[in-house]
């Protein structure tokens, strides 16, 4: 299996093909968002919410077989294209690895700037979530 | 007299620029307009030349800043049509001037029981201050209801009217539709009930021709900044009769007669609402913003970008997709619309992607987004200095946006 900095690679390769154009680089992220697992409607509820402004995000995570499983959806696509990336670098993995994941990719493909820093903010959180969640996992599986 | 377009675009350096590769095209003006190069000139000027305390110092710079301070009130008195510049207070905008007449004037003659009414199109600024109100002093925020095009219903306010009615406080016009509320039967229908009328004219200033005397309203609060005027200063105009009786607002220099330990006597209006050292530059840097306003002409710009409104309607009201958010049959130059199956946030991105600058989201409208079931839109709004060619292209790029989720 790929490690996460492979995967991060293959995505930062990806972006380079789109090159500069601001606009195509959105739709594309955008599409990205069509991959997602669809989102347990049961889990869709408030408490499941990661702070952000203008988009929502529902985040949830379980483990199975020592690995964590990520589901998550937003009212935004952008956003659930965003989502797409995180879960694509980081679903199925041990604690350990997610842990200890050096998730650079995003400033890698400039997105950043494409974002803006409200969205940007909403990323970080996100990442900070999914870390916090496999925290939790470790935590259990070494009590 | 139709306005020359681009001699006024030459007057805004920031307009002159690109924005993700392509020439920034700025249809946030309802959020706050860019300024012309006379106000960025009057404020370097001020401190360049000018700057001192105003009304204290005994000297030629005090004296000058001063002078030009007042010159700046008696050009908002002349804008708004105020009998006397004394009823012209200066506060850091809208939001300010509001919450002044919350707390005094509410304070003053606001008891338990009493009832205010606001309509459903208010921006926080005109809910919140009262209910902070309502909550300290046990009056009833009453709301007025609207339609789904974005329009007031009459019936149910005059319902709502009634001897305890003791203000009515309503935006003039409204920032997420644009709809123009009939302020002058509202007015004269709260007025016969013996009811004070508040106006939130933060948008009817910049796009009507707002005159005081004329509406009779009791207070109208506005914001230099949508004004072509620099950010953190605003007005309130309120009837001297009613100023005076008021008590006054914050306490400290500037608002007093004189302070001994045992009493303060307060300083007559407008100064015993202007405690400390205001705004100078601002203040004086606004009279060129209303200047470069009545120079080119109120009806000239109101003509201007009602035209570009239309514009925008005739160009995207058969594209599939697109839902205008505020029909009213009287609007000003505010085009808010939401794309089916897309969210507002996701549309302004992608119009920023080419350049465009609008605002997405509530537009601190929330109740007014609940009552029309929206989570929010994205919001075009038009200033003297756009241009047809504009509209065309945000037209294009909607178009565009829209088609990739309604095929
Ligand atoms: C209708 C309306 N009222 C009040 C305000 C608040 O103005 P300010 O933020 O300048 O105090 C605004 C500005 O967004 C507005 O559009």
């Amino acid at each position: 299996m790929s490690t996460i900095a492979d995967i991060q690679n293959e995505i930062v390769a990806e972006f380079e093909i789109l090159g500069d154009d601001r606009e195509s680089t959105i739709f594309y992220i955008m599409e990205l968002g069509g991959n997602l697992e669809p989102y347990p409607e049961d889990l869709r509820k408030e408490e499941y919410i990661i702070q952000g402004c203008q988009s929502k995000v529902w985040l949830v995570a379980e483990e199975k077989e020592g690995k964590v499983h990520y589901r998550a959806d937003s009212n935004t696509d952008i956003t659930k294209g965003l989502i797409s990336l995180l879960i694509r670098v980081l679903d199925r993995r041990s604690p350990k690895e997610i842990l200890e994941a050096n998730l650079d990719f995003i400033p890698r493909i400039g997105m950043g700037n494409i974002l803006g820093s409200q969205r940007s903010n909403g990323l970080a959180a996100m990442m900070n979530q999914m870390k916090r969640y496999a925290l939790a996992f470790q935590t259990k599986q070494n009590a | 007299m139709a306005i020359q377009v681009n001699s006024i675009r030459s007057q805004f350096p920031i307009l002159h620029q690109e924005v993700n590769g392509n020439p920034l095209i700025y249809f946030d003006n309802a959020a706050t307009t860019q300024k012309p190069k006379v106000v960025l000139d009057a404020i370097q000027q001020y401190y360049e030349v000018d700057n001192s305390n105003i009304h204290r110092g005994a000297h030629t710079l005090a004296d000058r800043a001063t002078q030009q301070f007042e010159e700046t009130r008696e050009s908002v008195r002349a804008f708004i049509g105020a009998k006397e510049s004394a009823e012209i207070i200066f506060t850091r905008g809208t939001t300010e001037s509001i919450n002044l007449v919350a707390k005094t004037f509410g304070s003053a003659f606001i008891q338990k029981g009493d009832e205010i009414i606001i309509s459903t199109l208010e921006h926080h600024s005109n809910i919140v201050p009262w209910q902070m109100l309502c909550e300290q002093n046990g009056a009833i925020l009453r709301i007025i209801p609207i339609t789904d095009t974005g329009e007031l219903i009459w019936e149910e306010f005059e319902k709502l009217l009634s001897s305890k009615t003791k203000l009515v406080s309503v935006v003039h016009a409204s920032n997420a539709l644009g709809t123009i509320n009939p302020v002058k039967r509202i007015i004269d229908a709260a007025h016969a009930v013996g009811a004070k009328v508040l106006l939130d004219g933060a948008q009817s200033t910049s796009h009507l021709d707002v005159d005081v005397q004329a509406l009779d309203c009791d207070f109208l609060a506005f914001s230099a900044h949508k004004l072509y005027g620099p950010t953190g200063l605003g007005v309130l105009y309120g009837k001297r009769e009613l100023l005076e009786a008021m008590p006054p607002f914050l306490g400290g220099g500037e608002m007093i007669r004189e302070v001994t330990f045992e009493k303060t006597t307060y300083n007559t209006i407008p100064f015993k609402f202007e405690a400390g050292t205001p705004s100078i530059a601002e203040v004086i840097a606004f009279k060129s913003a209303l200047d470069f306003i009545t120079s080119t002409g109120k009806a000239n710009i109101h003509r201007h970008e009602n035209d570009l409104l239309k514009y925008v309607v005739d160009l995207l009201q058969d594209v599939k997709g697109i839902i205008p958010v505020g029909t009213a049959a009287e609007k000003v130059a505010v085009f808010s619309f939401n794309i089916q199956s897309m969210h507002p946030f996701d549309v302004g991105q992608l119009l920023d992607a080419k350049g465009i600058a609008v605002r997405t989201g509530h537009h601190c409208t929330q109740p007014l987004m609940r009552r029309l079931g929206i989570e929010g839109t994205v919001r075009a709004s038009f200033a003297a200095y756009n241009t047809r060619n504009e509209v065309e292209v945000f037209a294009q790029a909607v178009t565009k946006i829209a088609s990739l989720k309604n095929k």
